[in-house]
């Protein structure tokens, strides 16, 4: 009699683990896909957002793309040709439309200067070939050898954001110098990820003393203003370093002050998490410690951690400019657009060379995309902006 | 409270020490010392190496001493007020601090007043026409902002000035005035130019705040006692003014103390570009002739201002919520 | 019992006051959305009711139900941007006349001075209600002054006075409290003073006492009916509870997904429901002194963005007919003060 009872109880309990179950299983599902969702829905409508995400999604395949797109390689001198102004392609003439061409330059020294003066000769029209096989050859990411190019012309050249000082082609070095400015930021991030990650991550995962000496580490890196640590240890990189080596020495260095907020953030997610409703009922469910993990914490730090992470970027990449527009980050023959910048040290430069500026607008194009992506991707994790 | 404050000044001491020795690692960082880049820029320059005149150099600034003898040298005048020589001019690094302190926070506190006058009204217009136009407009002048290097939109400032209006944004006023006397010509000149960084560095500055603003309006508007004020017949621009911005304003007037260091840190770039009178251009040059003593004292009084401006912060907080109190 | 179906609540009804001269408010088919994310949400879904004059009317229902926003939209303080009030009509008398809160823009100066002279509402969240950088004095004063043309002096001592009022004692001293140095009944107290400073024709109190415990409560409650008695205002007052619905209400209405579905007298509703939903809850509520088993209501709410066709409760309801699932319920008078939005009232309705 007792023990038929007792079986009905067992089986009610049973019963009754199984609804719970199921039912935490399905309201787990429904939280984490719409998380997701909802932060796209959200995003789709900020306009700005998915602007930036296109400019970036066309800068970053430019970048890769640099050998084919720039008709040159940018380091060559064209020793006739400095500092001409950016050329334009034109598509019409007195005729009507034609084909794309440029006029040609020609250049003569000043006597009494001795500088070189450049005319343009409406004379002369010299057509833009497309998919141009030149004398050029590159690399292209060292898997195999091509000299075919976007565009190019037979017979002279072609400038179209000018030339510098020593007659370089500042269109390809604006291209290609893309390459070390828009990566800067993500190895950058990538590193103050992992850094953030894991002190953030023990922080907040052991408490105690743990917790106590990360945080003063936090708070004292936190306290050591930016500009001057990078300058000085930007000054700090010996001269004869290879353009990698101080590649990776400005990395670290622009990741130094932002692993801290990165770690901040993470640390703060645990704490707030681990006291959520969802967690504690998953924890009385007996769900394990790694499911919980996997399951809730890291779904839900991973869009703070994303909105964070987009928001650093452009602060590294303006980080660099700045540092190697002072001469103390990445420098010739490294190209990048902090180290384009030199040139328009100062005003006199820029006054006669105003192209000099071009690196610039780039710069200026990708912080902004990256802060219009970053402002969006926040208003979408947090449902209430 | 004042208990408070006790405490958090007497914590600051051991943090203090630390600071001096990382500021003194990061300056003892790059391989050789000044005299070595004093030579080397002697040699390019087809100058003589007067190797005698070097070593008495090295020998008198301790320069051949153990790092550790550095620095007990260099802190040891401390609380004398002597923070080392600057090698260049050998002159005493505290001279070279006193002389130009005082432009780099007078530029530095206009710079601010200049972002909080625009940028609080502008959050908090922001927050009340959430997503309307005027809200894009801002957010994307802020943003562009924040996007422009200081150094370049310097140069672009510099270079209009000298395009279209023919005149020389350098510097805080013509090299004739540097030294005299003030006087009104004196002054009106540093008006002319004195804009140029606050602009510069107030624009880079600008839209972090807007945003900040902005999202705490927008978490206070949400709160209960914005409806209980309208309920009682509150009319919306007091809502707005007495009740939100009033608390979403507090978690800004508690970063004012963070602003401190920014009254040397903040316009360094753009003072180099400018050529100001300021603290940043004089780090910019220690660091690169590895002018040790004046460089780490600069870091040093920067990353000092930091500790005694969160302090601050505290403080204010404390002032202007009365929900916080310290024992 | 006679079964008549009309087209709206509210038509019936009122025996205690039967002339229309009493009405204080009239809530004709209101709706008030919200676009959010997830979709539209149809908060308030064509409400109609009225509150006379002097009466305390409940409104209960399950969380989501609209019971918030229906008072918010009363006020005209529906939440911006996404929400609004869509239509309707809420009609307030005074003085002879007859103002359309709906009509008004929610800042418009006319609805500043419907609200500061007529209107005062309870929020639910004492501790987060006041400003807390403001002593709850000041917040007194500021209503008393915007409502009466006093110095602030004369504010002053009103506003002791409230306070002395609602319990919170030494007034004088903590006049000058801010909130966070009162506990949080001390606060509904304080909130309470604020509300009533301005000596409103109709207090809105939206679960004026979820936040306290049961001492305080009946304090909080007590201090309502005195205060009613003393001012002849008119009550709405929502809560989940009720035991307090019981204790406080003269009439009450039951809401589900954004609609009235019952209307009845506070006795009508306790013995004898009408809507099954209105059964259901009173058999899913503890009772002191009841042993009958408890029976929750089976299922759960019904997502607001994805409401089921027709009767919304017709999933939940042990009573469902084919007619629930296929036509919308009309509004039945059952009785002389009773009406239900039900089709189990349909006199033709044996057959179905
Ligand atoms: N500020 C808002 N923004 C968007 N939607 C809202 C808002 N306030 C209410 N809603 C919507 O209106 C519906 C009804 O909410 P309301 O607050 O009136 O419920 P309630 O009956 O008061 O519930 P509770 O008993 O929990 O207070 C909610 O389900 C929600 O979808
Ligand atoms: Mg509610």
């Amino acid at each position: 009699m007792s023990e038929e009872i007792n079986d009905g109880n067992k089986m009610k309990k049973k019963a009754a683990e199984d609804i719970e179950d199921t039912e935490i299983t399905v309201q787990e599902q429904f939280q984490a896909r719409s998380h997701w969702q909802l932060m796209w829905l959200e995003f789709k409508n900020h306009r700005l957002a998915l602007g930036g995400i296109v400019v970036l999604l066309v800068m970053y395949l430019s970048a890769i793309f640099a050998g084919f797109l720039t008709p040159y390689n940018p380091n060559e001198r064209f020793a006739q040709y400095q500092n001409i102004a950016p050329q334009m392609i034109r598509v019409t003439d007195e005729d009507g439309f034609r084909s794309p061409y440029v006029y040609g330059v020609t250049g003569e020294r000043d006597p009494r200067t001795l500088a070189m003066v450049y005319t343009i000769d409406e004379d002369v029209k010299k057509p833009v070939e497309f998919f141009y096989r030149g004398e050029d050859t590159y690399e292209f990411w060292g898997l195999f050898e091509t000299d075919l190019k976007l565009f190019g012309i037979e017979d002279g050249h072609i400038f179209l954001f000018g030339t510098d000082g020593l007659g370089r082609d500042v269109f390809s070095r604006t291209i290609h110098g893309a390459r070390l400015s828009l990566t800067i930021g993500l190895v950058g991030i990538v590193i103050s990820v992992v850094l953030g990650l894991f002190f953030g991550g023990i922080s907040g995962y052991m408490g105690g003393v743990t917790d106590n000496i990360i945080q003063r580490l936090v708070e004292f890196t936190l306290a050591i203003p930016k500009i001057p640590l990078w300058m000085g240890l930007g000054a700090a990189l010996p001269d004869e370093w290879s353009v990698i080596q101080v590649y990776f020495a400005i990395v670290v260095i622009l990741s130094l002050t932002g692993w801290v907020t990165m770690a901040r953030v993470v640390r703060g997610q645990i704490l707030s998490i681990r006291e959520q409703d969802f967690v504690k009922a998953a924890r009385a469910a007996g769900a394990s410690s790694r499911r919980i993990i996997t399951r809730h914490l890291l779904p839900n730090c991973m869009s703070y951690i994303l909105v964070n992470l987009t928001l650093a970027i452009p602060g590294m990449i303006l980080g660099e400019t700045a540092l190697s527009f002072l001469g103390l980050g990445l420098r010739p023959p490294a190209v990048s657009w902090g180290v384009l910048l030199q040139q328009a040290q100062n005003v006199r430069a820029v006054a006669e060379y105003p192209w000099y500026f071009i690196p610039g607008i780039f710069v200026i194009v990708a912080v902004l995309a990256f802060n219009f992506v970053g402002d969006g991707l926040r208003d979408a994790a947090d449902p209430y902006h | 409270m004042v208990n408070y404050i006790i405490r958090r000044t007497l914590i600051m001491i051991p943090m203090i020490v630390f600071i001096t020795i990382v500021s003194f690692l990061i300056i003892t960082l790059p391989p050789g010392s000044y005299i070595d880049t004093y030579l080397a820029s002697l040699q390019r320059m087809g100058g003589q190496v007067e190797q005698e005149r070097a070593e008495a150099i090295k020998a008198r600034y301790g320069l051949d001493d153990p790092v550790y003898v550095q620095y007990w040298n260099w802190v040891r005048g401390f609380p004398y007020g002597r923070l080392g020589m600057v090698f260049s001019e050998d002159r005493p690094v505290i001279d070279v601090i006193a002389e130009r302190l005082p432009y780099t926070v007078l530029i530095s506190s206009l710079t601010l007043l200049f972002t909080w006058i625009f940028a609080i009204p502008i959050g908090i217009y922001s927050a009340v026409k959430q997503y309307s136009a005027g809200d894009y407009l801002f957010t994307f002048f802020g943003f562009l902002g924040v996007s422009i290097p200081n150094f370049l939109l310097a140069l672009v400032i510099m270079f209009m000035g000298l395009r279209y209006f023919g005149v020389n944004l350098s510097g805080l006023m013509p090299a004739r005035y540097m030294g005299e006397p003030w006087n009104l010509e004196k002054i009106m000149q540093v008006a002319q130019r004195i804009w140029v960084p606050i602009i510069v560095v107030g624009t880079a500055g600008m839209a972090g705040l807007i945003r900040v603003m902005r999202g705490e309006m927008l978490d206070q508007l949400r709160q209960p006692y914005i409806q209980m004020a309208r309920s009682k017949g509150v009319s919306e621009i007091k809502v707005i003014i007495k009740y939100a911005a009033r608390i979403a304003i507090n978690p800004l007037i508690s970063t004012i103390g963070w602003l401190l260091p920014q009254l040397i840190s903040g316009g360094m770039i753009a003072g180099i570009v400018l050529g100001l009178p300021t603290l940043g251009p004089k780090l910019y040059d220690a660091l690169m002739i590895q002018d040790m003593y004046l460089a780490g004292s600069i870091i040093m009084i920067s990353i000092i201002l930091v500790l005694v401006g969160t302090l601050l912060s505290d403080i204010l907080l404390a002032i202007v919520d009365p929900r916080i109190r310290y024992d | 019992m006679q079964q008549t179906p009309t087209t709206k609540f509210g038509d019936k009804g009122r025996d205690k006051f039967m002339n229309g001269k009493n009405t204080l408010l009239e809530v004709k088919n209101l709706r008030t959305y919200f676009d959010n994310k997830e979709g539209l949400a149809k908060a308030v879904d064509g409400v109609d009711f009225e509150v006379e004059k002097g009466e305390t009317l409940g409104v209960v229902g399950e969380s989501g139900c609209g019971k918030s926003v229906t008072s918010l939209s009363i006020m005209n303080l529906v939440p911006q941007p996404r929400g609004r009030i869509e239509s309707g009509e809420i009609l307030f008398h005074s003085n002879g006349e007859v103002v359309d809160i709906a009509s008004y823009p929610p800042h418009s100066k006319k609805m500043r001075e419907i609200r500061k002279t007529y209107l005062a509402m309870i929020f639910q969240d004492p501790m987060s209600s006041l400003s807390p950088v403001y002593t709850i004095g000041s917040q007194i004063m500021e209503g008393i002054q915007l409502r009466h043309n006093v110095s602030k002096k004369d504010a002053r001592q009103r506003a002791v006075e409230m306070i002395q009022r609602v319990g919170i004692s030494p007034a004088e001293q903590r006049i000058d409290d801010y909130p966070y140095q009162l506990s949080g009944g001390m606060n509904q107290r304080a909130m309470i003073a604020v509300a009533l400073a301005s000596n409103p024709s109709l207090l809105i109190a939206d679960e004026p006492t979820t936040a306290l415990d049961v001492t305080v409560e009946a304090q909080i409650l007590d201090l309502m009916m005195e205060l009613q008695e003393e001012y002849r205002m008119s009550i709405l007052f929502i809560t989940h509870d009720l035991d307090v619905i019981g204790e406080m209400t003269d009439r009450v209405i039951v809401m589900y997904t954004g609609k009235v579905v019952e209307i009845g007298s506070v006795q009508d509703i306790f013995y004898n429901p009408l809507h099954p939903y209105t059964q259901g809850l009173l058999k899913s509520i503890p009772k002191i002194g009841r042993h009958k088993e408890l029976s929750p209501i089976r299922g759960s709410v019904p997502q607001i963005y994805n409401l089921p066709d027709h009767c919304h409760f017709a999933p939940r309801c042990p009573e469902r007919m084919d007619i629930c699932t296929s036509e919308d319920p009309p509004v039945f008078n059952v009785g002389e003060n009773q009406q239900a939005k039900c089709w189990l009232y349909d006199e033709k309705g044996g057959d179905r």
